[in-house]
This record gives structure tokens, C-alpha cells and sequence, in this order.
């Protein structure tokens, strides 16, 4: 993990997010807010057969909300829903690739967060902290 | 400039103030903090600290209840020290002032206690747009609750009350106008006295949120004759938990009270009860007496070390000097009035880079300042703008640390538009 927060490839999804915008008739839309800094995320699904068949996104936000829903759009493509269920922080971090301070995690984990709530209901999310309880 | 900066430095006596500070000696990341977020809240004087030390150690007993001696000195010292407050802000009586936790608290006493008991239907009250949430949401609450209507004083895009809607909103329908006598977001210092003569007018009531302007510059009740003013120790050098409403004598004496238990009662039957004089009627329970000590203290402080007229001189040439540094920061937008329209803080947002983004690079750098809408979202919506990092000055800060903010936020830039 590296310590600097700010590397080129997390300035390079949040300057060039990847699957950004709409899908037509989306099988689920479901959008969310960080209420302390106002990072925002929605997003789009296609789901056939329980896979994802097609993901997008679009919202504003710092560099490291806008670079996890991006880099996580990228990894989602045609995975299965079952697969995802089982995603927490880890999966999110390892993408990412720096160290999230406690602070940035609620950044950082919006996109997976949405997604989940989206899919499987808000019910679904722990929270930031869940892999401390 | 550097000669101009020495001499403002020696008129307040800076370097040594800041020596009575013990958190401004601490480093961050490796290299020395610049606390430059003093609009959330101030840091704390080693007097301040050993007052509080001191009761705990010494005196620590309840308040009003006891005969015995440690009863008697914490009652003296915790209602000396509403004196003190009192003549702070030149109240006419200790008796006007009440504790509460903070501003918030201050302002939510007299929404509930005066807005439930005076509302009704067809009234009005009036905030204005560049309100700290904390003097919106109550007036929403009870707005809902009593029937009455919210309305807003716009502001222009220079960040100023727009003065010329003002007289078509105060109406004889206003019963209450609750305004800020210092912006948080943008600085603006509006002119509180004329718009407490506009409320009365028209047979409102005022209230100042005087949550920044107090901690920063010279205020004066009887002058601005508001009938209330709500602030917090914490953002001028006393502790978190405890802050003071004012309120004229005959209002606190036909408001109900807000909070109720012991310690503001009078008499207790089964069945009903009788107040206690103001300003006792609103305090129940045990209070926050080691805090209102420290409040007493951080007063004591701000007037040693020059008085609030030397603070807010130092603070309106600090701020000047950093608004026209930061504008060599390519990509900077400030919000808000110039300097001589404002108190010691500035908002702004640099192109292309989240606030939050900045404001860790910042952190990186050891320099502290906020980043987001700071608690006031609709100001941030009538400009237009998502969120800004805010740099809050206070009378220990160094002019050299503007440099090293500009610095800094220049780094952000490299990083950002040019990895």
C-alpha cells in the first residue's frame, strides 16, 4: 500500500472516470450522498440471469469517491451478483491500491456502498467500520 | 512587506502569545502545525487549561446546593465568571446571561421557549441566506410547528445581504429576525445595528448569532440593542461544552423555560411548579461549572493579552495580506466581500480540485483548515459553488504561515494539473 494518497492513477480515473453516464433503461438506479463532504454517486445497472451485464455511473465528489466508483465500474463489468454480495472494504482498498485514513474511508467506500444498497437494499451496508465490530 | 509584517506581528506581541498556546508547538506529519481552522474552533491558553485544572483539583464541588466551603467557592468562581461575560459583551446585568452548551443551544432556547410561546400562524420569521445551519434548522422546526412562515434575506454574489430586498421582507407579519453579525463561509460583517433598528420597526424581535463575531472583534449589546445574542466558549480560547445566551431582563422574565429539572425551580409541588429567577429559570441540572470557569478564564486572556479591538485591527490585516497572497495561486476563486468587509477568514475553491482533495495535501503540509460547506449549505448554494476549503486566522497565527498556505496550495495544483 502506498502512502501517498494522490498517485497518478487515482488522478487519472477522477480526471477520466471510466463508464460514466447513463445506460438506457437501466434495471436498477439507486443514488447516495456522503451528508458530511456531499460526495455523490449514482448508479446504473443492467442485470441479466443475476450478472451484471452492464454498470455506470455519474456523480461529484474528491478525487477518491470519483476514482472508486470509476475504478469499481471497470472491475463489476459481467461479474456475478453473488460474487459482489461478498465485497467489503478489502476489495475497495486493493483497487485503489493507496492507505485510506480514517477519515477518507466513507470517501472511498460510497461507490461500493450505493452499489450494495442499490442491489440488495440499504439494509445491506454495515458501514465504514463494519470490519473493526 | 516584511517590515509591515514584523510590525504587526510586535503590536500584539504574537511570538509570545503563541507561547501560551502548547498545542502550536506540536508537529503534524513531521513538520510544525499551522492551525489555520479557528472559524470551527480556537485552540486553548495554558490559562485557560490551569483554570479548569485548578476547580477539579481544588474546589470541585456542585453549584447552588451546597453550605460547605468547596460549594461556596465552585458557586462563586462558576457565577463570577458570568460576570465576566456579561461585561464582555456590556449586558446590563449578570442576570441576562445564560449558560448553554454553545451558540447552537443558545439559539434552539430561544426558538423553542420565545417561538412556541409567540408564534402563531400568518407571523414571520426572517434569517438570511448566509446563516450557519444552526440558525436555519430551529427556525424550520418551529416554523413547522407553530404554523409560522421562514423567509430568507437573499445575498448578492459579492457575498453582502442584499439590503435593497430587505425592506419588502420585515413586515409588521415579522416577529423575529435572526441574523449573523459575522459570516462563517463568507466573513461578511453585516451592519447589526441598522438591522436591529429595521426589526424593531416593524415590531420584531432581533437575534445576532454572534457565534464568530464575538470571538473576534469588539461587541457591545446595549450598542447593537439586540434583544438576543447566542455564542460559544470554544472559538474564542475557553473549552467545548459551554457557550451563553443573552437576552434582554424582561424577555427572559416572559419566556417559558426550555430545559426543566433542578436548579430552576422555585418551589416543586405534585402537580406543578414555580421558576427560578432568570437567569437560573433556564438552567437545569447540573451545569457545565468547570467549563463556565474556563470561559471566565478565556475572557480574562483575550483582554489581557490587548482587548478584542486589537484582535480584530490584527486579524483585518492578516486577512487582507492573505487575500492578496492567495491570489497568486493559479485557478483560486475567494468568496465573499474584501477585506475590509470581513472578519479573519476566507473561503475558496481552486479549479479542478475537490476541497477535500486540497484540504489533505494541505494536511500533508501540516496546515489545518476546513473543507466542505462548513455548516452552511445554502450560502454555498446561492453562489453556486459545491463546497470551498476555509482558512480561519486568529491573533496567534504568523503572517508567515500565509506563505506557507499559498506554498502548499500551490503543490495541490502540481499535483493535480501537472502529475
Amino acid at each position: 500500500m502506498n502512502d501517498d494518497l494522490y498517485q497518478a492513477n487515482i488522478i487519472d480515473h477522477y480526471q477520466h472516470p471510466r463508464h460514466y453516464g447513463h445506460l438506457e433503461n437501466p434495471d436498477i438506479v439507486y443514488h447516495d450522498v456522503n451528508p458530511n463532504c456531499g460526495d455523490e454517486i449514482t448508479i446504473e445497472l443492467k442485470i441479466e440471469d443475476d450478472v451484471i451485464r452492464e454498470a455506470s455511473f455519474t456523480g461529484h465528489g474528491c478525487s477518491i469517491s470519483q476514482a472508486s466508483a470509476s475504478m469499481m465500474m471497470e472491475e463489476i463489468q459481467g461479474k456475478p451478483l453473488a460474487e459482489l454480495r461478498g465485497w467489503g472494504k478489502e476489495e475497495i482498498l486493493d483497487l485503489l491500491g493507496v492507505k485510506i485514513g480514517p477519515v477518507r474511508m466513507k470517501c472511498a467506500l460510497l461507490p461500493l456502498k450505493t452499489l450494495k444498497a442499490g442491489v440488495w437494499g440499504p439494509s445491506n451496508w454495515d458501514g465504514e467500520d463494519a470490519d473493526d465490530m | 512587506m516584511s517590515e509591515k509584517r514584523s510590525e504587526l506581528v510586535k503590536q500584539l506581541n504574537v511570538e509570545e502569545i503563541r507561547r501560551d498556546f502548547p498545542v502550536l508547538s506540536r508537529k503534524v506529519h513531521g513538520v510544525p502545525l499551522i492551525y489555520l481552522d479557528n472559524a470551527a474552533t480556537s485552540q486553548k491558553p495554558m490559562a485557560v487549561i490551569e483554570a479548569m485544572n485548578l476547580f477539579y483539583q481544588r474546589e470541585n464541588s456542585n453549584v447552588h446546593r451546597g453550605i460547605h466551603t468547596l460549594s461556596e467557592e465552585a458557586t462563586a468562581d462558576y457565577e463570577a465568571a458570568r460576570k465576566k461575560i456579561a461585561r464582555f459583551i456590556n449586558a446590563k446585568s449578570w442576570r441576562e446571561i445564560i449558560y448553554t452548551r454553545n451558540a447552537t443551544e443558545s439559539i434552539n432556547l430561544v426558538a423553542y421557549s420565545w417561538g412556541l410561546a409567540n408564534l402563531h400562524p400568518g407571523d414571520e420569521v426572517l434569517i438570511t441566506e448566509m446563516e450557519h445551519h444552526a440558525n436555519i434548522v430551529p427556525w424550520q422546526l418551529i416554523a413547522e410547528r407553530t404554523g409560522a412562515t421562514l423567509r430568507y434575506v437573499p445575498i448578492t454574489l459579492q457575498g453582502y445581504l442584499d439590503l435593497d430586498k430587505l425592506n419588502g421582507l420585515l413586515t409588521e407579519k415579522t416577529k423575529m429576525f435572526a441574523f449573523t453579525a459575522m459570516s462563517n463561509v463568507l466573513g461578511t460583517i453585516p451592519p447589526v445595528k441598522m438591522l436591529v433598528e429595521k426589526a424593531h420597526a416593524v415590531g420584531a424581535l432581533a437575534l445576532v448569532d454572534g457565534a464568530q463575531a464575538v470571538s473576534h472583534m469588539p461587541v457591545d449589546v446595549q450598542a447593537w440593542n439586540c434583544d438576543f445574542l447566542a455564542f460559544s466558549a470554544h472559538k474564542m480560547c475557553g473549552p467545548t461544552g459551554i457557550g451563553a445566551l443573552y437576552a434582554k431582563r424582561q424577555l427572559l422574565e416572559e419566556m417559558p423555560p426550555f430545559l426543566s429539572g433542578g436548579d430552576m425551580i422555585r418551589s416543586v409541588w405534585m402537580d406543578h411548579a414555580t421558576w427560578n429567577d432568570v437567569p437560573h429559570k433556564f438552567e437545569a441540572g447540573t451545569p457545565a461549572i468547570a467549563e463556565a470557569i474556563g470561559f471566565g478564564a478565556a475572557i480574562d486572556y483575550l483582554q489581557k493579552i490587548g482587548g478584542m479591538e486589537a484582535i480584530h485591527r490584527y486579524e483585518q490585516e492578516i486577512i487582507a495580506a492573505a487575500m492578496t497572497a492567495l491570489q497568486e495561486v493559479e485557478g483560486l476563486r475567494m468568496i465573499g466581500p474584501p477585506p475590509e468587509d470581513r472578519g479573519g477568514l476566507i473561503s475558496f475553491a481552486l479549479d479542478g480540485i475537490h476541497p477535500h482533495d486540497a484540504a489533505a495535501i494541505l494536511d500533508q503540509d501540516g496546515i489545518a483548515v476546513r473543507a466542505g460547506h462548513h455548516c452552511a449549505q445554502p450560502s454555498h448554494d446561492r453562489l453556486g459553488i459545491e463546497a470551498t476549503d476555509r482558512a480561519s486566522f486568529y491573533f496567534y497565527n504568523l503572517p508567515e504561515e500565509i506563505d506557507m498556505l499559498v506554498r502548499s496550495l500551490q503543490r495541490a495544483q502540481a499535483i493535480f494539473h501537472h502529475p
